[in-house]
């Protein structure tokens, strides 16, 4: 079996469990409902809720630089951290929060391979007492890696040119515009439907019933079987950006595809845009 | 601690798929009902037992999964 093209980018639970109380190390759970670190955590662990301290509050944004800058000293990361991270639904917010990582250019941040359902299912030590950190001064991001993201003009470039291959990771239901948003939540968008030309690959197709990512064969052949190999640059996308975020890291760092970006703006934007060609 | 007694089963409610999860820690049960696809979180309960925490999220999953309206495509 062949072994993924970035390897050093997920730890094991076991890894996580030994490292965790390490000074190199910080241990981030971010999680879709934030009352889930309360409940129980990763012992030493601390939490960034994704609405508030990782987008820009007031205008839709991801942060700044220099608001990435401030939350990782807040956290007493500096640049030679080991940032790990892992949260609840297979780790799709995990996987958001290493996408603006990376983006800032963050040299060592993994995810925690099984996210915190493998935790749990395996019953390991958890704690509900918040750690104290010490914050850091020095903490200095990179300029903004602008070849992570997709914003609009970059999708509507790639749509007309059939240049990017898209992948709409959502559900079934959501890619046909039977349902405007997953069950059970409410509706963000005035239309249902896809960007013409995208594969519907949705993004639980990578994850095992662990939690933990499918192998390397496994992966190259769910993707490469609907044309998504490589050979093109491709832009995922899915509601608001959290699910494609675990594809676009499956396609970028598993599989090791050059050319992969993240459209956030993803359904909540184009499903709003007036005159946005929609295919059902 | 450590979280114990962790488990999952399917059901459907109001026609969609949902994945109860529930799990112990201390005296304290957990539960959590996610609609398996996405897979998004609808409900997180706890309470003093197991039941009484599953039936609450699964209470809370239902009432939210009913407004979901389905279109013809």
């Amino acid at each position: 079996m062949a072994e993924y093209a970035h390897p050093e980018v997920l730890v094991t639970t076991q890894w996580v469990a030994e490292h965790a109380a390490d000074a190199s190390v910080r241990v981030v759970e971010v999680d879709v409902d934030t009352r889930a670190y309360s409940e129980g955590h990763v012992p030493g662990s601390i939490a960034w809720a994704w609405t508030s301290q990782l987008s820009d509050t007031l205008t839709r944004d991801i942060l700044s630089r220099e608001q990435w800058e401030s939350l990782a000293s807040a956290a007493g990361i500096t640049n030679e951290t080991t940032l790990v991270l892992y949260g609840d639904n297979n780790n799709w917010f995990a996987a958001w929060a290493f996408w603006q990582a990376t983006i800032y250019g963050h040299q060592d941040v993994r995810l925690m391979d099984g996210g915190r359902k493998k935790w749990l299912a395996e019953g390991r030590e958890l704690t509900t007492e918040v750690p104290a950190i010490e914050p850091t001064s020095a903490y200095r991001a990179s300029e903004a890696d602008h070849s992570l993201r997709a914003l609009l003009p970059q999708v509507q470039e790639g749509l007309s040119e059939r240049a990017s291959a898209l992948v709409d990771v959502r559900s079934p239901q959501e890619f046909t515009g039977e349902i405007l948003a997953p069950p059970g939540l409410p509706e963000t968008c005035q239309r249902g439907g896809h960007i013409p030309g995208a594969r519907s690959i949705p993004w639980g197709k990578a994850a095992n019933e662990d939690g933990t990512f499918k192998s390397f064969d496994e992966l190259k052949k769910i993707y490469g079987g609907e044309g998504v190999d490589g050979s093109r640059p491709v832009i995922t996308y899915c509601r608001i950006g959290e699910r494609s975020s675990h594809t676009w890291f499956v396609l970028k760092y598993l599989l090791g595809y050059g050319d992969v970006r993240n459209y956030d703006g993803s359904w909540t934007e184009w499903g709003n845009l007036v005159g946005a060609p929609v295919e059902r | 601690m450590k979280a114990e007694d962790y488990s999952e089963r399917h059901l459907e409610l109001e026609g969609w798929p949902v994945n109860v999860t529930s799990w112990r820690l201390g005296e304290t049960w957990h539960a959590k009902a996610d609609n398996v696809s996405p897979g998004a979180a609808l409900a997180r309960m706890s309470a003093g037992t197991k039941e009484e925490a599953e039936a609450r999220v699964i209470a809370r999953a239902k009432e939210l999964l009913g407004r979901t309206r389905r279109r013809a495509v």
